[in-house]
């Protein structure tokens, strides 16, 4: 049995230099291989995240590529707000895929349950299809579901957008190979390898600024499913479900209508950190309606072009 | 303490248990949130796993897919995330059966150590050869042996002196120099997080402490920056930056991946083969401007003379890569197509992609027993050795002294398809 010398002491990098490096790195792959990129942005901390890193990997130069908001149409106010603060700080270019249009023009079908999550894939393909993009990146992590940790840090779509997880490309070293054929196209998601606490960490280390709905705050809300829903024009009470005031905080943020909100008095990204140090739930369990419908939920909407 | 990141990757099939055990390692070390295990509670039940209540079924635990859970095997390399007070890890969870090469190769290939599994009641099998080899081949630091299903041997000291003996024998002859050797049950948890109460008779560590201190790799040896972006923001400014300051700026972007450089110090770029010489006039880090940068940060450098610099050219301080047209190298073909001599391909190598001709198939390596045998053509799985032919001079490095320098990918021209991953070893008795 043997074990190697250690390295000079005072070279060891932290977890976040680390993550951050690489991050980077794959960002600066990106847009110097591909024609057109552009980012995929809901206003959600991974894709703040995502941007902040943009913007470091070209500094200081100006972010080059327009950011791209699939717009269910059910939107907390505060998340579409911030996104236009955010278009205006970083002096970006906003595409917008709207669903509520397709769905004004007859082209979407409003699903039973109301939520539109699963209609964003029409739209995203659509979008990325008539803008011309090569590639998008996205701020997905593989430590949020079981498809997505097996999903490639350059994710192809062929020309119907789908993921087949049983033909992807195989990833060596840091070469990155975002070669496709031309009616296709690319996913990035250069930060795979961070966890939720890893964001959070660093967007206390950077003073990243999110929408406030992902701190504590008094709402009104309804339990449904063991989730507290907001009270909005899009998600409504059924008779057995009281409306009350809870002090609440978002963990992700997507389609109003089947996000939750768990109870937190956490408000500020400190008390976040500590309570997910002591968190018993995953963060798309806690929160994502639409990751409760199968094991599988994930994996058969990104074999349709999702995220 | 600052904590470390430390890349792992796993080897093995699920005969061998290693679902299981990358199942037992996340449970073990609490990175199974209440909902998952709600979740895997309820797919064991469902499987009738155990006979008895309560039993996880931990092999679901990596299981991703429908297909996987369906089937009972798994298809992908699968990235696993879970941190101890000491330091945080990724774990590649490499498949064993299916395109085990692709896979084993796709997660060693960043890892700073391996964890191979041997299952204790049929010691060393090919298998366990072919998994070393390729790990030998990659250079994975550190290897890490389990020996799983101990208590179906009764914990018999004997049986498992003799396999460590094996395997520790047969990692000399790869030149795999650090290779641990511990005894475990993953099923009940014997060593893997907790110490066994079975095996008085081991007095060394469990698989996460010693995972726990093993130092990650370090980027030694000549600095290296593959220019990734040249960022000329002129007209293009981030809001709020004076322009009359950025007025000549010119910054070259890469990640230095060897070495360390500072401020002031001479270096030689390489821009198809020709080196000239400057020096660096300014670094920065994410962080902001820095004196120094060292081996893993993602930095742009200004240079003190105006150079005509673009991607693919490389920043050297040091000893100076050598510029290649033709070189040998050992590849593993990832895709399944044949490869024969006189076919066009792409190089991708640090940040250049250029035109290249396999000139040569010098041999097929049999990963079983590590012998060579001529070949006319290399298929998927292969390991072989080639002669390549570039239309660009690269600036190649040995894979032993430099990952990158030494690293090299195939691509298809006509599909963009990954073909094969290649190695710079000048001398080849590793593998």
């Amino acid at each position: 049995m043997t074990i190697t010398a250690n390295a000079p002491a005072g070279t060891q990098r932290s977890v976040l230099d680390a993550l951050e490096a690489e991050t980077i790195h794959i960002i600066r792959e990106v847009l110097a291989e591909f024609d057109k990129p552009g980012l995929l942005f809901s206003g959600g901390k991974d894709s703040v995240v995502v941007l902040h890193l943009l913007a470091k990997a070209v500094s200081p130069g100006r972010v080059p590529i327009p950011v791209v908001h699939i717009d269910t149409g059910h939107n907390f106010a505060e998340v579409l707000n911030f996104r236009d603060a955010v278009v205006e700080k970083y002096g970006l270019n906003l595409v917008v895929g709207s669903v509520q249009e397709y769905i004004d023009r007859g082209e979407l079908a409003e699903l039973p349950d109301g939520t539109r999550n699963r209609l964003q894939t029409r739209v995203l393909l659509d979008t990325i299809e008539s803008n011309g993009f090569d590639v998008v990146f996205g701020g997905a992590r593989r430590d949020e579901d079981k498809a997505r940790a097996k999903e490639r840090i350059l994710s192809l779509r062929d020309e119907f957008g789908v993921w087949d997880p049983r033909n992807q490309r195989p990833e060596i070293w840091s070469l990155y190979n975002g070669r496709h054929e031309p009616d296709w196209h690319v996913r990035a998601f250069p930060i795979s390898n961070w966890t939720e606490r890893d964001i959070w960490a660093y967007i206390q280390r950077e003073n990243i600024e999110l929408p406030p709905i992902y701190f504590a705050h008094c709402r009104q809300v309804f339990e449904r499913d063991g989730m507290w829903r907001a009270l909005t024009s899009v998600s409504q009470p059924n008779a057995d479900e009281p409306v009350v005031v809870k002090q609440v905080r978002y963990r992700t943020v997507g389609d109003a209508s089947c996000t939750g909100a768990v109870l937190s008095a956490a408000d500020t990204v400190a008390k976040v950190l500590d309570e997910l140090a002591v968190a018993t739930i995953t963060e798309r369990g806690a929160t994502r309606a639409d990751d409760r419908i199968s094991a599988a939920g994930m994996e058969d909407r990104k074999t349709e072009g999702y995220f | 303490m600052t904590t470390t990141l430390l890349r792992i990757a796993t080897a093995g099939s699920v005969d061998d248990g290693k679902s299981t055990l990358v199942g037992r390692l996340l449970h073990d070390a609490k990175a199974i949130l209440a909902d998952s295990l709600d979740d895997l509670a309820r797919t064991s039940a469902e499987r009738g796993f155990g006979g008895s209540a309560g039993t996880l079924d931990l092999a679901l635990v990596t299981d991703g897919l429908r297909a996987e859970r369906e089937q009972g095997i798994t298809i992908d390399v699968a990235y696993r995330y879970f941190s101890t007070d000491k330091r945080s890890f990724i774990l590649a969870d490499c498949p064993g059966h299916v395109q085990y090469t692709r896979n084993t190769v796709t997660g060693a290939s960043t890892a700073d150590a391996a964890i191979v599994l041997v299952d204790a009641r049929h010691g060393v099998l090919e298998q366990t050869r072919r998994h070393l080899g390729v790990l030998a081949l990659l250079r994975v630091p550190q290897l890490v042996i389990a020996v799983n299903k101990m208590d179906l041997i009764d914990w018999d000291e004997a049986a498992f002196s003799q396999i460590e003996a094996e395997v520790l024998a047969l990692a000399g002859e790869l030149g795999l120099k650090s290779t641990t050797v511990i005894p475990v049950s993953a099923l009940q948890g014997d060593n893997i997080v907790d110490p066994s109460a079975s095996a008085h008779w081991y007095a060394g560590p469990t698989l996460l402490g010693l995972l726990e201190d093993i130092e990650p790799r370090l980027g030694g040896g000549t600095a290296r920056l593959d220019v990734q972006y040249v960022i000329r923001p002129q007209g293009a400014l981030a809001p709020g930056l004076d322009p009359d300051a950025y007025r000549d700026y010119r910054g070259y972007a890469g990640t230095l991946v060897d070495g360390s450089l500072a401020v002031g110090e001479s270096v030689q770029v390489l821009s198809n083969g020709q080196p000239v010489s400057s020096r660096i006039k300014a670094i920065s880090t994410p962080a902001g401007t820095a004196h120094r940068a060292q081996a893993g940060d993602a930095i742009v450098v200004e240079l003190e003379t105006d150079l005509d610099i673009a991607r693919g050219d490389t920043i050297v301080a040091g000893e100076l890569p050598t510029a290649h047209r033709e070189f040998q190298a050992n590849i593993c073909v990832l895709d399944p197509v044949k490869l024969t001599s006189g076919q066009r391909l792409l190089i991708k190598h640090g940040t250049k992609v250029a035109a290249a001709k396999l000139s040569t198939i010098e041999y097929v390596i049999n990963v079983a027993d590590y012998s060579q045998q001529p070949a006319h053509s290399l298929e998927l799985n292969d390991l072989g050795r080639i002669t390549l032919r570039s239309q660009a001079a690269l600036a190649i490095e040995q894979y032993a002294t430099s990952r990158t320098g030494g690293s090299f990918l195939l691509i298809d021209p006509a599909t963009g398809r990954t073909l094969a991953a290649g190695i710079i070893e000048e001398n080849n008795e590793a593998a």
